[in-house]
């Protein structure tokens, strides 16, 4: 018996190295290690045997079943790694195919903007205030320090809707609204929105664009406040290495006025066609509240100051992207919009 | 507005180069945006200093060999005269003469000039050249060829006291500013008024002869000179009318010197009378008019002529100098003599008494109008001139008898003739001196920079304004009592001489603070954040963001009313001044544009969806403003899924519920719960059309577009599934916070209930009672399959929903679950007759 299991081992292992795949192994497993497997039945012979040699065959068989069992798991693992490998080398990709189209859509580009604008201003504490589209005369000019027939108002063309209502020109008329609101609270605010002029409409302006003002009143306001907040917002939205220049200009509803130029980012301030050979873009008109303006939003000016200023929302954004035409912004061409 | 600098030197020294000085015009305000340059090292086309000199024509002979040329013999202060080969007209007679004195721009070989009788500018060097067989290595230089006048017309001829030999470009170089001035400040709207700004800037006195000459010519200032009666009869438009009489004079061209400047300033020469009064305008910023004197008409009985200010009778006429005939209403101020109109105030003169060649006696004009007469006026004429244009920004009333003495005295010395020592000066709008009490703490409040307090009374007084110390009668602190000069129209108040100060000391010395003030109360803004929300959500579920324009026309607003009323045009707010007929409302609905959108699109690609967030306007009667309500429009159109190679893309259209998952998934992100019941619309398919609310309130309608409405936007024929939700009324309850639901670590147990129910029993009936039935312990009930045919029966549909049961504190058993299941069968078989299916 003992000879006829050392046989059966040897033919076991033997049978063993010649399996290749598992369908074979489990083939092997049940003919020799299953319920009538050889291995099985030879046990099970066991009491054929006279009684004294009955431990020693069953420790011999044991210890060579444990030795199959063995074999089978390191042949089993052979297996499973040679299938791994088959498996690698059959599942290569082309990884240049497209991939399973997906994906979220585009928010507008304006929208964009004005969300950077947002984050910027938010961080030195400016919150959003929105204010009417359509406004009165007396909104939009009358309270500006612009009352009717003032010269200034040829600054702005004006679509009109009614003898005292018009499509706000600016976001301006938003300061005073924010103003009544709050006063005699200080003011941070960032007053974004649609705003309206009558331009024909060409690459280079649109009868509807988009403004955010800003309007900061308190009791210790002042120009070098609103140079160092403009400065600020420059370098962050155009980049820390631009260099900014505020100049004197004029605005009815501020008082000193200026302007913000950041060097010119299409040809970095050597001149082209973009900055007109000036080397510089304007991007926002400022100053400090009028003493009017103040008055009329029921601050009183020896008490208070205020600053404002009012950047563009696509000029920027044209700006960035090296974008033309300023048509493309409402234009919705969705190959436009997408690439952004 | 343009400067040339040669001019500018005449009031003011400049030591800076040209360029500094532009940087710091323009950071005072003063904005320079060109510099042209006119034969300097900078210019397109430089004048080489050695090439192009003043030369003197000093004899003019025969070309041997051709009619229509001349041998010009020029002094160029080289050792000897040079011969060169010249086809000017104006030399054609001179042939022949041997003792000729005409000073002329010479360039010699190889300098670079432009090509005369090319188009355009294009730039050439000069070279010998041998012409019908002469040989010439030089020229004398037309305009164009210098870069001075963009047509080639005869050569120039240069003053006689040009120093011959000396180079051209010391002699005829210059720079010119042009300027971009904002806001109504006549005060710089004039060289002398650029340089009182320069010598501010610069630190440097300004030299004032031009503002002198009456103080040289003492004349006397009468409002009854004995050669006109001078009225005004509405002095509320003309605060002053001054006017000077020249006796004598010769109308004829201006001197070189004069036409130069007024070319380079943008102005064109005319005759020394029109040059001296165009002359004196750019130099001082006063307007001035000359009219022939034996033209204007005397009132009836009287032997002078008069000259009556006055409101125009409605329907007057006039023919202005540019020949058109002009109407006038009751509320423009017109020039009148005798007879009638003679000129529009401020604005443009008459035809018949303008200066002619025979005039010999002028009456000049320097007067002052109101600024806002002067605007309507030019506008409603659509008339704007250089005098309108300065009129209309305020001109200093002081000026008038300056500028009439000025000019005056240029005519008498240009065009012979003298000056009458009698000015007619009618004054009614004379207004005391403004004097503003000045606090160097608020400029330094205004600021936030400390400027020396002297520094700031150096620079009010260098523009001109008398600064004089004094004491706050308030706090008996010292202050300034400034005294504002007559030009500064502007400056009213403390804050405009707080400008001054900081424009002149320059922003770019200020430091940089940040706002030391105390933050204002920070608050939530629910209706922006809600709005941003939506977007992202959007954006999440693969929809475009579009903004479109707010103006639409009615037209398109009244394809959606399909067989309904058309839009009454006195319920929409109409733009009384539209720039067309296609954008002359505004909207009360996004659809139309977002339609457009789709339609211009789809040209290009199949998958069109988009959205947008937008405010729409409804006039509210008895209120100025309309109410403007925000709106969320979206669209959807084309394939399910972008074309790819893959096997088993989805490239059905979309439909009614592609865009109501969006919905669901809007809702969802907002922590809404919606509602949907079945809608009509006259934009939309009558059956597949959506009401939507949300807590019970209305929020829009969806649905898919009616056929007929898709064909009015020239849609093609495939589904295009639209919504329009009220946006505030969607975000009302939004932003209200909400307790999360406990994670249990039980096992669930999943279910399949199937039932049957009739056709029109609503989908989300049967969901409702099995959801509600199920109580806590159904955690999800999701509706799997949905079966008509012949095994349920006719009229009837199969619903087929996944249950998932499952409890927080414990393992559900069998037995509960079925008795729960035993419960929402019979629940269902009784509200809605559903039979479970086997």
């Amino acid at each position: 018996m003992l000879d006829q299991l050392n046989r059966l081992e040897g033919e076991a292992l033997a049978a063993l190295e010649t399996v290749k795949e598992s369908d074979a192994l489990a083939e092997w497993d049940r003919s020799y290690l299953g319920k009538k497997g050889a291995l099985t039945l030879l046990l099970r012979a066991v009491g054929d045997l006279p009684k004294e040699e009955r431990p020693a065959f069953g420790r011999a068989a044991n210890e060579a079943k444990v030795r199959l069992e063995a074999a089978y798991e390191a042949r089993a693992e052979a297996l499973r790694r040679e299938e791994m490998v088959r498996e690698l080398e059959q599942g290569t990709l082309d990884v240049t195919l497209p991939g399973r189209p997906a994906g979220p859509g585009h928010l507008h580009i304006t929208t964009q903007t004005l969300r950077r604008i947002y984050a910027i201003f938010a961080e030195m504490g400016f919150q959003v205030y929105e204010s009417p589209e359509v406004e009165t005369d007396e909104m939009n000019f009358g309270l500006l320090n612009m009352p009717p027939h003032h010269p200034a108002r040829d600054m702005w063309d004006t679509f009109w809707v009614s003898d005292e209502a018009l499509l706000r020109t600016h976001t301006s008329p938003g300061q005073m609204r924010a103003m009544r609101e709050y006063c005699p609270e200080p003011i941070r605010v960032i007053l974004p929105g649609k705003c309206y002029r009558y331009e024909q409409i060409t690459a280079r302006s649109e009868h509807q664009f988009y403004q955010v003002e800003g309007l900061a009143v308190g009791r210790n306001i002042t120009m070098a406040d609103l140079i160092t907040t403009l400065t600020e917002f420059a370098r962050r939205y155009y980049g820390a290495e631009r260099r900014v220049r505020i100049r004197g200009s004029y605005f009815p509803f501020t008082e000193p006025s200026i302007e913000v130029d950041v060097d010119c980012i299409l040809c970095e301030g050597q001149g082209c066609r973009v900055c007109k050979y000036s080397g510089w873009l304007e991007i926002a008109g400022a100053g400090m509240v009028h003493p009017v303006v103040l008055q009329n939003g029921g601050y009183d000016p020896d008490v208070w100051s205020g600053f404002a200023f009012g950047p563009g929302v696509e000029r920027p954004a044209m700006l960035k992207h090296s974008i033309d035409d300023i048509r493309l912004f409402y234009g919705n061409d969705l190959r436009f919009l997408r690439q952004f | 507005m343009r400067v040339p600098l040669s001019w500018l030197k005449d009031y003011v020294d400049i030591t800076i180069p040209i360029s500094e000085l532009a940087e710091r015009l323009t950071l005072a305000g003063l904005e320079v945006e060109t510099i042209q340059y006119i034969g300097q090292p900078e210019a397109e086309l430089p004048w080489d200093p050695k090439r192009v000199v003043v030369g003197e024509i000093r004899a003019v002979h025969f070309h041997p060999n051709a009619d229509r040329l001349v041998l010009a013999e020029v002094d160029y202060g080289g050792a000897e005269r040079e011969t060169v080969v010249a086809g000017p007209p104006s030399l054609l007679d001179l042939r022949g003469q041997e003792d000729v004195h005409l000073k002329v721009a010479f360039a010699m070989e190889g300098t670079s000039l432009y090509d005369g009788y090319a188009e355009g500018w294009q730039i050439k060097t000069l070279k010998q050249a041998t012409i019908r067989g002469v040989s010439s290595r030089c020229m004398v230089c037309s305009e164009k060829e210098l870069g001075l006048a963009d047509r080639h017309g005869d050569i120039i001829y240069l003053p006689e006291d040009a120093p011959v030999g000396a180079p051209l470009v010391e002699y005829l170089g210059d720079a010119v500013l042009e300027f971009d001035i904002k806001g109504p400040f006549g005060h710089v709207l004039s060289v002398f008024g650029v340089a009182r700004e320069v010598a501010a800037l610069l630190n440097v006195p300004l030299r004032r002869d031009a503002l002198q000459v009456l103080d040289r010519h003492p004349s006397d200032l009468t409002p009854a000179p004995d050669f006109l009666t001078l009225e005004i009869a509405d002095p509320d438009l003309c605060p002053r009318y001054s006017a000077a009489l020249i006796q004598g004079i010769e109308v004829g061209s201006s001197p070189f010197w004069m036409q130069m400047r007024l070319r380079r300033a943008g102005m064109r020469p005319i005759n020394n009378i029109v040059d001296v009064t165009n002359y004196v305008m750019l130099e001082l910023g006063q307007p001035l008019h000359a009219f022939d004197y034996y033209i204007l008409r005397a009132k009836p009985g009287e032997d002078r002529p008069a000259i009556i200010v006055r409101r125009a009778q409605p329907g007057e006429q006039m023919e202005t100098l540019d020949g058109t005939l002009r109407t006038f209403d009751g509320e423009m101020l017109l020039i009148t003599d005798g007879g009638g109109p003679v000129a529009v105030a401020g604005v443009m003169g008459g035809l018949e008494s303008e200066v002619t060649e025979d005039t010999t006696d002028v009456l000049l004009e320097s007067a002052n109008f109101d600024f806002i007469s002067v605007r309507r006026t030019s506008r409603l004429l659509g008339l704007a001139s250089d005098a309108s244009q300065r009129f209309g920004r305020r001109v200093d009333p002081e000026l008038t008898v300056k500028a009439a003495a000025r000019a005056a005295h240029l005519m008498a010395g240009l065009a012979g003739g003298s000056v009458v020592p009698v000015v007619g000066d009618v004054y009614p709008g004379q207004q005391p001196q403004r004097v503003i009490p000045f606090d160097p703490a608020y400029a330094t409040r205004i600021l936030g920079v400390q400027v020396p307090t002297e520094e700031m009374a150096r620079i009010l007084t260098s523009l001109e304004f008398q600064v004089q110390p004094a004491t706050d009668p308030e706090t008996d602190l010292p202050i300034f009592q400034v005294t504002v000069p007559s030009h500064r129209q502007d400056v009213e108040r403390p804050v405009d001489l707080v400008e001054e100060v900081g424009r002149i000391w320059g922003y770019d010395r200020f430091p940089t603070t940040l706002m030391r003030d105390e933050l204002p109360p920070q608050r939530t803004n629910h209706r922006l954040e809600g709005a941003e929300r939506v977007r992202d959500l959007l954006v999440g579920c693969g929809l475009n963001e579009i903004i479109t324009y707010s103006l639409v026309n009615l037209e398109d607003e009244g394809k959606l009313r399909l067989g309904g009323p058309a839009s009454d045009p006195d319920d929409y707010l109409h733009v009384l001044n539209p720039l067309s007929a296609e954008r002359d409302v505004l909207r009360q609905t996004l659809l139309p544009s977002a339609l457009h959108t789709v339609r211009d699109n789809l040209r290009f690609v199949d998958r069109v969806f988009l959205f947008e967030i937008g405010a729409v306007y409804l006039p509210v009667r008895g209120q100025t403003l309309p109410d403007e309500l925000r709106r969320l429009c979206i669209v959807m159109t084309g394939p399910r899924e972008a074309r790819s190679w893959m096997a088993g893309q989805d490239r059905a259209l979309v439909d009614f519920y592609d865009l109501k998952g969006v919905v669901e998934a809007l809702l969802a992100g907002l922590k809404l719960d919606g509602a949907f019941e079945p809608g009509t619309h006259p934009a939309l398919h009558p059956g597949r059309c959506a009401r939507v609310s949300v807590a019970g309130r209305g929020v829009g309608v969806m649905g898919e577009l009616h056929p007929l409405v898709r064909d009015g936007f020239d849609l093609p024929a495939q589904s295009v599934c639209v919504l329009e939700f009220d946006l505030d009324g969607l975000l009302f309850d939004w932003g209200v916070s909400y307790r999360m639901a406990p994670l249990s670590v039980h096992p669930p147990v999943y279910e399949d209930l199937a039932v049957v129910v009739e056709e029109d029993v609503p989908a989300v009936r049967v969901h409702d009672l099995i959801a509600q039935t199920g109580g806590a312990l159904v955690r999800s009930v999701v509706l799997f399959d949905v079966y008509r045919g012949a095994q349920v029966g006719g009229g009837k549909k199969s619903l087929a929903y996944r249950l998932t049961y499952q409890a927080d504190d414990r393992t559900l058993t069998d037995r509960e679950v079925a008795k729960l299941r035993g419960k929402i069968v019979r629940r269902l078989e009784r509200e809605v007759g559903a039979t479970l299916r086997s």
